[in-house]
């Protein structure tokens, strides 16, 4: 019985590291408006992903590329998925990702935000 | 004479009950996560075991006002044969509590459902999938009401996520729908019943096995999808992993007696899911008095197998190991 417990126990806790890896907070918030152009798009994930299946993309309302290229899992947080960004004018734009999660796992999404 | 009374209260309990058979499965189609529903099928094939699903709910007799509590307690294992093929199989015990008479257990019928997903869109969040359900007749106990024939359920399944509406309605985009729609066939068009009476008469009926459509839907509301794609509006764990969901099941019999009158449930509840598992549970209110008076429960606790063990479950015959569940 106190190991069917403890299972259970192990199957409900939340854990840092879903199977599937869904975004657990941004900067920008997503769906959120800023006052200023931020210096940079981050995306926090619930779990660790792999740098090499991972990408990230900003787009301004004309579907232009706006951000610097410079995607990537940040090497001291393997759960943080990052891009630059050059100063952006007041407008709504739109976040793409796709990661894989450390166990296979594929997720994808987007969002908007937008610079007051 | 009373054991003719008991069976055709079963008989009449299973009929009223037939649409709370669990079915179940989980999937990504685009960016939506749809979760494992617990009283009607969703359209996706997947790797995974919903164990246990419960079932409470009070449901008229055969006639007499002779109501009965039934509990199910049921388990379906399915598994992915192909990417867009899947097995699963069904078992239920269920426990009939009548306000007169002695209480009667058993196994109901085995089900063994064949599904395929032949339509994706992942960019409307959209799905389609048919599939077959066949209940093995006289693998259940007669005295819970199990079918001493086999029924055989084509069905066609869907589910649609509200994603690609405008941004103008962006609070409506965490809503999704799935849907169900089938036709019961018996093999046997009718069931001879002979029963002798204490003064040793002979009565013999011969009941018409209704052919049923079998239809239900849920409506969904993902505060995930709301969190991740819409509007951060600072949800902590585990709300931020909750979807409410209302499901409508039920059926139709199309011949016989009960022709065209519906009965089934409206069950609003919340499922939340996680890494390995999802848990879900919901209220019963009966549609009509034919279904019944009293609000039941369904609560389930499902296994996401693919994520469990990705290596073991995934394997199919003809793909390999086809890896956990990924966005289609």
């Amino acid at each position: 019985m106190r190991r069917l417990l403890a299972v259970t126990a192990l199957l409900l806790a939340p854990s840092s590291a879903w199977a599937h890896a869904f975004p657990d907070h941004s900067e920008p918030r997503v769906g959120h408006t800023v006052e200023a152009s931020p210096p940079a798009v981050r995306i926090w994930f619930d779990g660790r992903i792999e740098p090499v299946f991972s990408s990230l993309r900003v787009e301004d309302d004309g579907k232009r590329r706006v951000d610097k290229g410079d995607g990537r899992v940040n090497p001291d947080d393997g759960t943080l998925l990052e891009v630059g960004l050059p100063p952006l004018p007041p407008g709504k734009y739109r976040v793409f990702w796709s990661v894989v999660a450390r166990d296979g796992h594929r997720t994808e999404g987007d969002f908007a935000f937008r610079v007051k | 004479m009373r054991g003719k009374a008991l069976f055709a209260c079963a008989l009449t309990v299973a009929t009223v009950l037939t649409t709370l058979q669990p079915a179940q499965a989980h999937g990504l189609i685009g960016k939506r996560f749809l979760p494992a529903t617990l009283a009607t099928d969703d359209p996706f094939v997947a790797d995974e075991l919903a164990l246990p699903t419960v079932s409470s709910i009070k449901v008229p007799g055969s006639g007499d006002g002779n109501r009965t509590w039934e509990t199910d307690v049921s388990a379906e294992f399915s598994k992915r044969l192909s990417p867009d093929l899947g097995l699963s199989l069904l078992g239920t015990w269920k426990a009939l509590n009548p306000d007169q008479g002695p209480s009667l257990t058993g196994f109901d019928n085995l089900e063994v459902t064949l599904k395929y997903v032949f339509f994706k869109d992942p960019e409307h969040e959209t799905l389609v999938s048919a599939g077959v359900a066949w209940e093995v007749g006289g693998t259940g106990s007669k005295k819970v009401g199990s079918d001493s024939f086999d029924r055989v359920t084509p069905s066609l399944f869907f589910g649609k996520g509200f994603g690609d509406l405008p941004d103008s309605l962006e609070w409506f985009k965490p809503f999704a729908l799935t849907g169900v729609f089938g036709y019961s066939l018996p093999i046997r068009v009718r069931t001879q019943t002979i029963s002798i009476a204490d003064d040793g008469s002979v009565d013999v009926a011969r009941d018409l096995n209704p052919e049923i459509i079998k239809w239900g839907f849920s409506l969904q509301y993902s505060l995930q999808y709301l969190q991740s794609f819409v509007r951060d509006i600072g949800l902590p764990a585990p709300l931020n992993r909750m979807i409410p969901i209302v499901e409508f099941a039920l059926q139709t019999p199309t011949d016989g007696k009960q022709a065209g009158h519906t009965t089934g449930t409206i069950n609003p509840g919340i499922i939340w899911f996680g890494r390995y598992v999802q848990v879900g549970i919901e209220a019963q209110f009966p549609v009509n008095r034919a279904t019944g008076k009293n609000v039941g429960v369904l609560a389930q606790l499902h296994f996401y197998l693919d994520d469990i063990l990705p290596q073991v479950f995934t394997w199919t015959p003809f793909h390999g190991v086809l890896g956990p569940t990924q966005p289609r």
